[in-house]
């Protein structure tokens, strides 16, 4: 190969220019490497660009290289290492204490919290009890003043006592009544009675003897949802005797005598 | 330092080893940079795209290809070009002339403080057209010899010949 000729042609100065193909690249590489004479005439062709394209900078770029310094990430590995090695040590027990004391705090601190909702929800528990309770305790107080008011009526020495007895085929009834003449009014206990069937209700009936004579009392309605089964009723009669008779709702003019429970005579008030 | 080791470290992200190679062709692919966009602060932002482009994809040169200067030429002249193909670059610059590097060097002050400038400003002044503009597009422009053929109308043996006379030439004026 003409060395020589080869130079002349031009073709490093294309090579250098970077105007070549890869093929060709790949060529002029093996031939620099081959003879020094052609790596030579490339470094003086490559000197001769340089400073001509240099020439037509500007040459105001002082700052522009630690401009482009600083947007990069050197390798500046003995620091690094270094760096490494200094803050693993620092990492292990502060760092795994602090954790663990987190951990422990947050896990108390969730304890402390579900505790409180638990305490809350007893005390809301107790509230309710503490309602249910006053209220009951305020029911039988008033049971209480009722039962005394009961009481007092029946201990009354004026109290004409009637036990009326079953009638027929409902032998097995039986009723009271407690009489005082002096306020016209009269307790019936009526707790031997059966529970009304729908539709009828008990009335209660103030007789006279000489002739036969029933005067209606009244009806009592709320038999069957009363507890204790006693009813305050008036009665302004002069009456000789009481009877309950089973009545149609509303009541009758006259006792059904057929539905007799109970009758009762008065005693004859003692001399 | 010898070129084969330095870009061997460089290529490992060695900081001093980037520091020589942008010393010694720094200026050459600014004033490449600089003919195309022919604006200073754009000039500078394509020079940091360049050397940071080339630090990035250090490892994709190997000699096989060509010199470590064409290589960075061809980075360098790729990312102007493509500067100028930019939007905002069209909307503030719509009237650049088809201007060639001599411009620079023949209205450059900068270029008095350089040791080869008053033979470089010579040499283009002495410069025939015919250089001007091989030069031009085979160095500044990073034209083909097809593409430059094609260009000047005149055979790819043509084109080399007077290459290779022009260089000649320069290297005569800038290497003493």
């Amino acid at each position: 190969m003409d060395i020589n000729a080869y130079i002349a042609s031009g073709i490093l100065e294309l090579y250098v220019a970077g105007a070549l193909s890869e093929n060709e690249n790949k060529e002029v590489y093996q031939l620099m490497r081959e003879h020094p004479e052609i790596l030579q005439e490339v470094l003086d062709i490559e000197a001769a660009v340089v400073k001509l394209t240099a020439a037509a900078s500007n040459n105001k770029n002082a700052g522009l290289l630690q401009t482009i310094k600083d947007k990069l990430t050197f390798n500046t590995s003995e620091a690094d290492t270094k760096v490494i090695s200094i803050a693993k040590p620092k990492y292990n027990w502060l760092t795994y204490t602090g954790w663990a004391a987190a951990i422990i705090i947050g896990a108390g601190l969730f304890w402390t919290l579900n505790q409180n909702k638990e305490l809350e929800s007893n005390l809301n528990t107790a509230e309710i009890e503490n309602a249910f309770l006053e209220e009951q305790i305020a029911n039988s107080r008033t049971k209480l003043a009722d039962s005394k008011k009961l009481l007092d009526f029946l201990r009354d020495k004026d109290i004409i006592s009637v036990p009326l007895g079953g009638q027929g085929e409902f032998a097995n009834t039986y009723a009271k009544v407690y009489w005082n003449k002096k306020d016209n009014s009269i307790y019936l206990d009526a707790q031997g009675l059966p529970e009304a069937p729908s539709g009828k209700v008990y009335q209660v009936w103030s007789l006279k003897l000489n002739p036969l004579t029933p005067t209606s009392l009244g009806t009592i309605d709320d038999f069957n949802t009363d507890d204790n089964k006693i009813f305050a009723i008036a009665n302004a009669n002069e009456s000789e005797a009481f009877g309950i008779t089973l009545e149609p709702e509303g009541g009758s003019e006259t006792p059904t005598m057929e539905q007799l429970y109970t009758l009762g005579v008065v005693a004859a008030p003692a001399p | 330092m010898q070129l084969e080791v330095l870009i061997s470290k460089f290529q490992q992200k060695d900081e001093k080893a980037f520091t020589e190679l942008y010393r010694m062709y720094g200026d050459s692919m600014q004033g490449v940079i600089y003919n195309i966009v022919r604006d200073h602060a754009i000039a500078e932002e394509v020079m940091q795209d360049v050397f940071i482009k080339a630090w990035n994809n250090a490892n994709s040169y190997s000699a096989e290809k060509g010199r470590f200067f064409t290589w960075i030429l061809n980075i360098a002249r790729n990312a102007a070009i493509d500067k100028t193909r930019s939007k905002a670059f069209k909307n503030s610059r719509k009237n650049l002339d088809a201007e060639y590097f001599v411009d620079i060097l023949q209205h450059s002050d900068s270029l008095d403080d350089q040791t080869d400038a008053i033979g470089i400003k010579k040499f283009v002044s002495q410069l025939a057209k015919k250089c001007i503009e091989v030069i031009e597009l085979l160095y500044f422009q990073g034209f083909t010899q097809k593409e430059a053929s094609e260009t000047l109308d005149m055979p790819i043996g043509t084109i080399k010949t007077r290459n290779r006379n022009c260089i000649k030439e320069l290297r005569t004026i800038v290497l003493k």
